[in-house]
């Protein structure tokens, strides 16, 4: 078979500065291809950017598999850096073992719970920032937020959690290419990769916290103890620099449209699709893996075996075939389905953690804040899989 | 093209055609039904496209799997026998004309 030497072939390297700075042209360039298409820096993988194919790639677990890796290395081929994730890089019966109990301590229901506690947090920070008046809305909020709440709730102490950043960024670095930036990343781990696995076990992790009901899941024999330090983990390289970067996401979105802003501040009630919407326009996670788990195809453009499957994530979610007017910014779109979570039995197991947090914090600012100006240029910190910013100098003007 | 018939919980009705092999949460909300949220895209992550389906047709939808009964309890507004998550309730043709009746809230 050689059916994957018809697809379109196309330049661009998803990890290049300019396109990670930029990511849309490249999208669309993509995405007007073909519904799957080569790129030649890559050979060895195949991409897709429309919604169509993004999502049906996510729903076929069963011939897209996740555990020889989510990002560009092929665990087939390759060893994975760190001990594989028991549930992120993990494919049926055992994901849906591990599943079964991150879903229920991060449901809904178990997310009414922790409500009060992480809105009384937003309103401070939001207070504290409206006092400051000129703030870095990434230093100043959206990291400060997830980095105080997120660890509180799994139950880790707070000193040396400036670690968990440093984690976070090296893992998701870690899903692209060996470049500078993993290079980078690595540097910076030194100490970090054993406070991380240090504050998985369970004396580090308070009683009643997420990451204890963990340890209570491992005592009923849902899963074993070997496993519990590991999906421990998963809370910490999951769990804060997707929300600090979705939150940060959040508040550039809405700097840059006064107007929506204004929308916001009159409806306070439209914070969580603010935040939702938000996750479309700008996704915090710009792509994800899949491997092909034998010749197969998607929507019937053949695809080899072992081939990687890159899922332009960010792409899917300004695709025109799917969204009217993708690149605008508007709070009062329903933006259901969108792939910032991804789709299919590997969704954000978090997401309704994620969501109260963007929500809360969304609702603190509309009801303390008039207006959001812009005071200066912001940056970006560059990642081989996150869209984050470095800084974002915003000034707060009092409702 | 097979029709749902849903019911608001203030009484009022809308009808609604279907591609087959379709959710009905991805119809809901791709015509805008109000009463249907969906926010987790269909992957029984949300709980928020929760339906009362019609005592009638209840028996013919296949049985929920284990993620949407554990979803089933983390409903906003109060579970019944017949509740369901609508993200997976796929319409075919034998499911032309069911009723579903939509909760108060969903969030």
């Amino acid at each position: 078979m050689n059916e994957t030497a018809t697809l379109p072939e196309l330049d661009f390297d998803p990890y290049a500065s300019e396109n990670l700075l930029d990511p849309y042209p490249m999208h669309e360039a993509v995405r007007e291809a073909g519904p799957v298409v080569k790129l030649r820096p890559y050979p060895t993988l195949v991409a897709c950017g429309r919604h169509e194919q993004v999502h049906a790639v996510l729903n076929d677990h069963a011939n897209f598999i996740s555990g020889a890796g989510v990002g560009l290395a092929n665990f087939n081929l390759e060893t994975p850096f760190r001990p594989k994730s028991l549930i992120l890089e993990a494919d049926p019966p055992l994901h849906t073992q591990t599943r079964t109990v991150l879903s229920r301590i991060l449901s809904p229901k178990a997310v009414m719970q922790i409500r009060a506690t992480f809105a009384a947090v937003a309103d401070q920070m939001v207070e504290r920032c409206v006092e400051e008046g000129d703030i870095c809305g990434i230093h100043d909020l959206a990291q400060i937020y997830p980095l105080k709440v997120f660890p509180d709730a799994v139950g880790v102490e707070e000193d040396g959690r400036e670690n968990l950043l440093i984690y976070g960024d090296l893992i998701f670095n870690s899903m692209g290419p060996h470049n500078a930036l993993l290079a980078k990343a690595a540097e910076r781990m030194g100490p970090v990769t054993e406070w991380i696995m240090a504050h998985c076990q369970r004396e580090h992790l308070r009683p009643g916290g997420f990451g204890d009901q963990i340890y209570q899941a491992a005592d009923a024999g849902e899963i074993s103890h070997e496993q519990a330090p590991l999906l421990v983990r998963s809370f910490l390289s999951a769990g804060v620099d997707t929300t600090i970067n979705g939150l940060g996401n959040a508040l550039y979105a809405l700097a840059q449209h006064a107007e929506q802003y204004a929308k916001l501040h009159a409806d306070p009630a439209l914070a969580r699709p603010a935040f939702e919407e938000a996750l479309r326009w700008e996704s915090t996670a710009q792509t994800f893996f899949r491997t092909a788990a034998r010749d197969t195809e998607i929507t019937g453009v053949p695809v080899l075996e072992n081939t990687k499957v890159l899922c332009l994530l960010a792409s899917a979610n300004r695709d025109p075939r799917k969204w009217p007017e993708p690149d605008r910014y508007d709070i009062e779109r329903r933006p259901s389905g969108h792939m910032a979570f991804g789709s299919g039995i590997h969704g954000c197991v978090g997401q309704a953690v994620a969501r109260l947090e963007g929500e809360v914090v969304l609702t603190a600012l509309a009801k303390r804040v008039k207006r959001i100006e812009i005071t200066g240029p912001h940056t970006r910190r560059l990642n081989n899989t996150l869209r984050a910013l470095e800084t974002l100098p915003l000034r707060l003007i009092p409702a | 093209m097979p029709t749902i018939h849903f019911i608001q919980a203030d009484g009022s009705r809308r009808e609604l055609e279907t591609p087959e092999g379709a959710s009905v949460m991805q119809v809901a909300t791709g015509a805008g039904l109000q009463g249907i949220v969906g926010e987790c895209g269909g992957s029984a992550m949300c709980a928020t496209c929760h339906v009362y389906v019609d005592d009638a047709w209840a028996g013919q939808l296949p049985a929920p799997l284990s993620n949407e009964l554990e979803m089933l309890e983390c409903t906003a507004s109060e579970r019944l026998p017949t509740s369901r998550l609508s993200c997976q309730i796929k319409m075919t043709a034998a499911l032309d004309g069911i009723v579903l009746r939509l909760p108060a809230t969903q969030q």
